[in-house]
């Protein structure tokens, strides 16, 4: 129980620094419009792209990779941006899973929200027909969700190893790319309108590595923090 | 770690891999379409994976116990095995990509499973990009027993589940018969199973004669 407050706390903190500042909520938020409208004009260059016979595939991957540019921007934060005394200073008060379970949750919210206004704006600027809506918003929050659990640990130890960039997407590629196979797969039969319970299988590997991930992150979290 | 000096099962390796390299050409084995006589190249390319599967394996296990003791011997165990690990996954690779050109007519066929084998192969050469990233040694043994303990269940969630799910070439996934049910006879499998064992036990060997070099490097470095 000691946990649970302790990362209710830590969450709460996250939420009202963030609300004070709208730092990564506003640039991550400026980010995916720019890009949205960025692919926009580069893709109207070509006349008669909407009705090209391949619009709803490229839409449906193009989405994908903007959320998945979005959330390496957010989340590589979550860690880099905390100096070295402030850390210090949480790991005295609280136990490092609490931190992880507090930083996973935040960017949890963050990005079901951002992706969530990301569809949005992306539907405003790409025209589409959905076949199943609701669907398809249930398949962006979970990939929201999904890519914020492995992003957080992997933005530790991004922090840990000197606080680049490079790093971050060196490391979180190769490990997001199942994900983002999954999310693409399910949110393109989401699209098509095909049957729900075709996907059902496909949810739960995502579940399986959700699952998985936070429970590695718990595990190793506590040994990544020492220094 | 006594085990490592021993000699008997390098030799029972060597052996066992020089009977698969006779009998695996010369034992009859069952025509099937398509496959004809490729399918001898199953007695190399599916016993490289094994290798590559049991030293990535150990260099987890090490990599754990780097994070129980902080022993710096067992963070050289790790990065051995994973570099090891790595040529073999190379080795599989080649084999399964020169096996695909004859049998389904192209190098990478963007087959399931080759492309997770691509994505983790990516995966692990980043855990070397994250060493190089890390100068003070004991924060780079820590930080890429970590990485490396996080990356291991990734990778089998690519190669042995993700494939299953989704329809491939492969045999064993996509509904696809496993090649055991019925194109393999009992001639297939005593050279097949002997050769498991003795590629992991190379690619066992290799990874301790690496390690031993890396060890003395180590000595001579910090006189």
């Amino acid at each position: 129980m000691n946990l649970l407050r302790q990362t209710v706390a830590l969450l709460k903190k996250e939420i009202i620094l963030e609300w004070r500042s709208k730092y990564a909520f506003n640039g991550v938020l400026l980010y995916i419009v720019s890009t949205v409208f960025v692919c926009y004009i580069a893709f109207n260059l070509t006349p008669n792209f909407k009705s090209s016979s391949g619009y709803s595939l490229v839409w449906n991957v193009l989405f994908w990779i903007i959320i998945l540019f979005a959330a390496v921007n957010a989340i590589a934060k979550s860690f880099l941006q905390e100096s070295r005394s402030r850390l210090l200073y949480y790991y005295t008060i609280a136990s490092p899973q609490a931190v992880l379970l507090s930083k996973t949750i935040y960017n949890a919210l963050l990005m079901s929200l951002l992706s969530f206004l990301a569809l949005l704006v992306y539907m405003v600027f790409f025209t589409n027909t959905i076949g199943d809506t609701f669907w398809y918003f249930l398949v962006v929050l979970t990939g929201g969700i999904t890519f914020s659990t492995v992003f957080t640990m992997v933005s530790a130890i991004a922090a840990k190893a000197g606080n680049n960039g490079t790093l971050m997407a060196v490391l979180s590629f190769p490990v997001i790319l199942p994900v983002i196979m999954l999310l693409i797969k399910i949110s393109k039969s989401a699209m098509d309108g095909l049957d729900r319970s075709l996907s059902y299988g496909n949810f739960g590997v995502l579940a399986a590595i959700n699952v998985i991930v936070i429970a590695i992150s718990l595990i190793l979290f506590p040994y990544l923090w020492r220094d | 770690m006594k085990f490592i000096y021993q000699s008997w099962w390098k030799i029972l390796g060597v052996i066992l891999v020089f009977y698969t390299m006779i009998a695996g050409f010369l034992l009859p084995v069952p025509k099937l379409p398509l496959l004809h006589e490729t399918i001898r190249n199953v007695y190399f390319h599916v016993p490289m994976w094994m290798g590559m599967l049991v030293v990535f394996g150990i260099s987890v296990v090490y990599s754990i116990k780097y994070l129980a003791t902080s022993r710096e011997e067992y963070d050289l165990v790790a990065v051995e095995s994973v570099n090891t690990g790595i040529f073999f996954y190379a080795l599989g690779l080649v084999s399964g990509m020169l096996w695909a050109k004859f049998t389904w007519g192209e190098y990478w066929s963007s087959d399931p499973k080759q492309n997770s084998a691509a994505i983790a192969f990516l995966l692990y050469c980043a855990y070397l990009v994250l060493r190089n990233a890390i100068d003070e040694d004991q924060k780079r043994a820590r930080i890429s027993a970590i990485y490396n303990i996080f990356a291991f269940p990734i990778m089998i969630v690519l190669l042995f589940i993700l494939p299953r799910m989704t329809d491939s070439l492969h045999p064993g996934n996509g509904g696809n018969p496993a090649f055991g049910r019925y194109d393999m006879d009992n001639n297939m499998r005593a050279v097949l199973y002997p050769a498991f064992i003795g590629w992991i036990l190379i690619s066992v060997w290799i990874a301790t004669l690496r390690y031993r070099i890396r060890l003395i490097e180590n000595k001579q470095n910090s006189i």
